[in-house]
């Protein structure tokens, strides 16, 4: 562990009470090409029982948070600094021994494709088992019928006979339910699904989303779900954050964020959002540009480059001064609110339909 | 299963006729006359007819080829000699039926073969997996670079040079020599001993750079990551999930060096004047004894392809997607 002199700009919100606390999290990869600065400063928390939607690009660090939070980075690359403390437990400093115990106990990850997630030389109910064999200590008789339990549980048909299958046999759906089964096996606290629907189809992703629904209900487990896909988290998420370039760029509840977006990145993540009710000569309004590289992050705001609003903010602030998210509702922005809320009302509203 | 071996086993057959097809014709492709051989001193036009017709050399090729591959079923009475079933030709250089001679070489091939197939596997697949788990480390580069070197030493090269420091200078290690392993397994073991190490060598080496080559790839499988975010140990993580899925690119492999470990084998042989196929092989060139050469040659080809069916079979245990498929 290293620390470093966090800028000045960021605000600290409120001392951790949360359930799962993120402070100031900090990751960075030292590449071939220099230093990745994965996650740049982000701070969060979650409750019991609540579900946070994280929404970004692709290599906006969603994924490598929530790595980070079960401690799977590759310590010989990686640095990370700032507090990740879960139910009172810091796991940022902590042993791989400590770490061990937690996963799959206390907090567990549900993969994006579980095609290449699950091991293909395991039978179905071996991989779902382990884990509760070596957090509960029981014996692989035990484990095997906790298994069929948790296959039943997750809507697989027949279990007693499924649970000797391997992963190739069952189809993505029921593969993906056998995920979920497997994470929370041990009935964790916090379940970390890093886009759990993006491989499947879009009628199996609505029965997977309200699976986790109600397995949220029974087991009164904190969710974080990363997506990419405001759609999907927004029938699920009680709040939502929304990462661009490493850092939280918006965050509020979900009905906040869809009725009144803040972020010019979130207006334009609602705009490329294809709309069942639309016309479909109505086009798309993506946004411009690409993301750009963790390597040399544009200085100030991130997304100024791609933002067609600066000028509203005027004097180079946008490309000179990294705005602050502030705590609670809010986003990271240099507009002032009375110009997110006319600019979003004025343009994005309608283009949004 | 069954389906799958007896699919192998048709597939191995039709090899098996190509590769004989092809030493049989490569045998007449020789400008050379076998008949001469038994004609002695002064050999009369006539006589070299008499020995063409009695060795079946006035028939045409393919009715030769097809009276080869006959009599490996149903023997046959040479005016040499007898050739009683599996007939694999005669050697009338040494007067005695091919098979008989192949199967007295083959346990010193294969005793030095499969010794040394285990030596390497043990000592390649360990020092790469302690170097995949120690990656980065003092351990993990010394051996690294220690199957670099080793990895171009060639066996003719480093034969003589154990056999002088070990045996003839120091006597540390009894002069090779092949026992029987039913006659006695300590003299056996100890008289391969030298021939085992010399042989691995190269294989040694390279399995140690494959074995820590796979396993780093898969270790960063999303599959095995997984297992680790389910709690499980890194060592259990490192033996049951990541050893499972490197295994199935080292047998694949294995397979293909099979080939050549049969080769180095022969090389061996020559190197510490082991009588097994290699030497017989090699003795048969210098002798122009075809028949003696083109049965070595089918036999070894034989071997082959009965191990490579063997390492098939060994996928389906390692991997159940091809099990059921």
């Amino acid at each position: 562990m290293t620390t470093m002199t966090k800028p000045e700009e960021d605000a600290v919100p409120a001392a951790p009470e949360a359930f799962l606390s993120v402070r100031d999290l900090y990751v960075r990869f030292s590449t071939e090409d220099g230093i990745v600065k994965a996650v740049d400063g982000l701070s969060f928390d979650l409750e019991r029982g609540k579900t946070l939607g994280i929404v970004g690009e692709s290599g906006s660090g969603k994924s490598v948070t929530n790595l980070t939070v079960l401690g799977l980075h590759n310590p010989r690359t990686t640095e990370v600094a700032g507090e990740i403390v879960l139910d009172g437990q810091e796991l940022t400093g902590a042993s791989n021994r400590t770490l061990e115990r937690l996963r799959g106990d206390k907090m567990a990850m549900i993969f994006q494709d579980s095609l290449t997630a699950l091991s293909p030389y395991y039978t179905v109910g071996r991989q779902i088992a382990e884990p509760y064999v070596k957090h509960r200590g029981v014996s692989k008789r035990e484990g095997r019928a906790r298994a069929i339990e948790m296959l039943e549980k997750v809507g697989i048909p027949q279990p007693k006979l499924r649970v000797d299958d391997y992963p190739h046999q069952f189809s993505g759906g029921m593969r993906q339910r056998a995920m979920i089964a497997m994470a929370l096996v041990c009935n964790p606290d916090l379940l970390i699904a890093d886009e759990p629907t993006t491989a499947l189809d879009v009628t199996v992703q609505a029965q997977i989303l309200d699976l986790l629904k109600d397995l949220q209900q029974e087991f009164g487990s904190a969710i974080i779900l990363i997506t990419h896909d405001l759609g999907v988290v927004s029938n699920v998420a009680d709040d939502l954050l929304v990462m661009y370039a490493g850092k939280a760029v918006e965050r509020g509840s979900v009905r906040e964020l869809i009725h009144e977006p803040q972020h010019p990145y979130t207006w334009g993540l609602l705009g490329s959002m294809p709309r069942l009710m639309s016309d479909v000569t109505e086009p798309l309004t993506p946004i411009p540009g690409a993301p750009p590289s963790l390597l040399s992050p544009p200085p100030g705001c991130a997304f100024h480059p791609r933002c067609g609003f600066t000028d509203l903010v005027g004097g180079g602030r946008c490309s000179a001064e990294r705005p602050v998210l502030p705590d609670g509702r809010g986003s990271a922005c240099h507009l002032t609110d009375e110009q997110k809320r006319s600019v979003f009302i004025e343009t994005i509203q309608p283009r949004l339909g | 299963m069954l389906r799958f071996l007896v699919r192998r086993t048709l597939g191995a057959v039709v090899i098996l006729l190509f590769i004989s097809a092809f030493t049989f014709f490569l045998f007449f492709a020789i400008p050379h006359d076998p008949a001469l051989l038994s004609c002695g001193k002064n050999c009369t036009p006539d006589n070299l007819k008499i020995i063409h017709h009695n060795l079946g050399l006035d028939h045409p090729v393919p009715v030769q080829y097809y009276h080869y591959m006959v009599r490996i079923f149903t023997g046959h009475r040479f005016t040499a000699g007898n050739c009683p079933a599996p007939c694999f030709g005669y050697s009338f250089a040494n007067s005695e039926p091919v098979w008989p001679t192949l199967m007295d070489r083959l346990p010193t091939t294969l005793s030095l073969a499969v010794g040394g197939m285990a030596v390497f596997l043990l000592i390649g697949l360990g020092t790469g997996m302690i170097a995949a788990w120690k990656r980065g480390t003092m351990i993990d580069k010394i051996f690294s670079s220690a199957s670099l070197v080793l990895s171009s030493l060639q066996i003719y090269f480093v034969g003589p040079i154990v056999l002088a420091l070990l045996v003839y200078n120091n006597h540390i290690l009894d002069q090779p020599k092949y026992v029987p392993f039913t006659d006695n397994p300590v003299a056996w073991f100890n008289g391969l001993l030298i021939p085992w190490c010399v042989l691995s060598i190269i294989f040694t080496a390279n399995y140690t750079r494959m074995a820590r080559s796979t396993m780093i790839e898969q270790l960063q499988e999303e599959h095995v990551r997984t297992a680790a975010a389910k709690g499980m140990s890194s060592r259990y993580v490192f033996f049951r999930y990541a050893w499972r899925g490197s295994l199935i690119p080292i047998v694949t492999i294995l397979g293909i060096d099979l080939g050549s470990l049969l080769g180095g084998a022969m090389i061996t042989e020559w190197t510490f004047q082991l009588a097994g196929l290699g030497r017989l092989a090699l003795d048969s060139v210098t002798k122009t004894d075809l028949p003696m050469l083109m049965g070595v040659m089918l036999f070894s080809a034989a071997l082959i392809v009965l191990f490579n069916i063997i390492v098939d079979a060994a996928y389906a245990f390692i991997d159940p997607r091809v099990r059921l498929s």
